[in-house]
């Protein structure tokens, strides 16, 4: 099955129309009733897709590469660190930072439904919600993580976290080599929103160019 | 609840990147129009405090297991959030599908205003931490076996992690227990943990000696090994 993709498929474009009008439908009802105002579905819509993304856990990342300090404070204590920078959106309320090592390497995934840390992430991808990647990565991780082009040597421990509880989970990637004298600035870009959830490493100097 | 969506370690749906560099799977986050449509209307239906977070999980796991495992995910959260408003008596199944007013609203909590949704999502009002009312019963490095459990209601533990041993890892906090709250029987806050586990207890000793998957687990979920 080739899961959220088969909506992509000729036979799927009048479910989607049916979808389309009955969203419409559902909306107008829920309006006429009061219980919300369209106004404010906008707002949450462009909110995600413009101010509550990638970006600000790649902040978090960069930050933690860059000040000991605060990564200290993220490892002890990520739900106050990242508070601290302002990132406090709801489904990021409890945090735990894992941090990517030659010993470990740490990826996310949500079996019983989608929790994703909306407040430094954004929105979850599509594949992160699907049947695919919820089933396997628990019980085949590197099978999964060689399908994002991730090769983790054998003796690198992979440890997934199956996120079944209120906290969410933040991955933080190494540092590639070779960006010693990078500013914050030219780090983050090499930030990935799929290097923060495991399934990839942060880009390489060479990736980024 | 053995439902669709207990996914964890099922075969047969195939890679997760079929297309790898395909956009749909590094970029977007919605395939068609009316999913952002949903995806803020359920965040803006939260002000109206009809049901906590567990509860509304629940209510798209209900749905069939054929249904979940094909559905659109967002199509999973309209059919859960019709099945909420349903039992609540907030719509009617004719008002659903007309999309017009047949009977008078029910009264909610409030209305979610344009103005204040940013301060709405930063309010942390989804918050799951309780006061301490007593001691955790586990340290970090304590042995734990999980239960053996099926129950027809809301658990978040998950199949595949059931009547195995692990190590608790980390101490997480005094949460609200989705096995009661989402089972609307109230918040029964217990302690959190997170439990680490070992890819061969839970999948067999084929797998990599190295690797472990770790749940966030509440303390009725296990017991001492």
């Amino acid at each position: 099955m080739s899961g959220d993709h088969d909506h992509d498929g000729a036979h799927d474009h009048s479910h989607l129309s049916d979808m389309d009008a009955r969203i419409r439908a559902l909306e107008s009802l829920l309006v006429e009733k009061g219980y919300i105002e369209s106004e404010a579905v906008d707002e949450i819509v462009e909110l995600y897709e413009t101010k509550i993304g990638p970006r600000n856990g790649a902040h978090v990342v960069v930050k933690a590469w860059t000040e000991p300090e605060f990564e200290k404070w993220l490892r002890d204590d990520a739900t106050a660190a990242i508070h601290s920078l302002g990132y406090t959106s709801r489904q990021g309320e409890h945090m735990v930072a894992v941090f990517n090592s030659d010993d470990t390497h740490h990826m996310v995934v949500c079996t019983l439904c989608s929790c994703y840390p909306w407040s430094v992430l954004g929105l979850p991808p599509t594949w992160y919600k699907s049947p695919p990647y919820r089933s396997r990565s628990v019980i085949d991780p590197r099978g999964v993580l060689e399908e994002f082009g991730t090769v983790v040597p054998e003796s690198t421990a992979v440890e997934v976290h199956d996120s079944t509880a209120e906290t969410r989970y933040l991955v933080v990637p190494q540092r590639p080599a070779g960006t010693e004298d990078w500013t914050a600035e030219q780090l983050q870009k090499l930030v990935t929103r799929n290097s923060m959830i495991g399934t990839s490493f942060a880009l390489s100097p060479e990736q980024a160019t | 609840m053995n439902g669709g969506q207990d996914l964890g370690g099922m075969h047969g749906f195939g890679p997760v990147v079929s297309e790898p560099g395909k956009p749909d799977y590094d970029v977007e986050n919605y395939h068609a129009h009316w999913e952002p449509r949903v995806m803020g209307m359920v965040v803006a239906m939260g002000a109206c405090g009809q049901w906590n977070i567990d509860i509304s999980r629940h209510a798209r796991e209900s749905i069939s297991p054929a249904e979940y495992v094909t559905f659109p995910y967002y199509k999973i959260w309209t059919e859960g959030l019709e099945k909420l408003m349903l039992e609540r008596s907030m719509v009617t199944a004719e008002e659903l599908t007309t999309g017009e007013m047949r009977t008078p609203p029910i009264t909610v909590k409030g209305r979610l205003k344009k103005a204040d949704v940013w301060t709405a999502l930063h309010s942390l009002g989804g918050a799951a931490n309780r006061p301490e009312t007593r001691k955790q019963k586990f340290k970090v490095g304590d042995l734990v076996h999980t239960i053996n459990t099926h129950p027809t209601t809301h658990t978040r533990l998950p199949r595949y992690a059931r009547g195995r041993t692990g190590e608790i890892t980390k101490i997480l906090g005094f949460h609200v227990f989705p096995d009661s709250a989402g089972n609307g029987k109230g918040d029964d806050p217990q302690w959190l943990y997170q439990v680490r586990f070992t890819a061969q207890e839970l999948w067999g000793e084929d797998k990599n000696p190295r690797d472990t998957v770790t749940l966030d687990l509440w303390e009725p979920h296990f017991n001492s090994a």
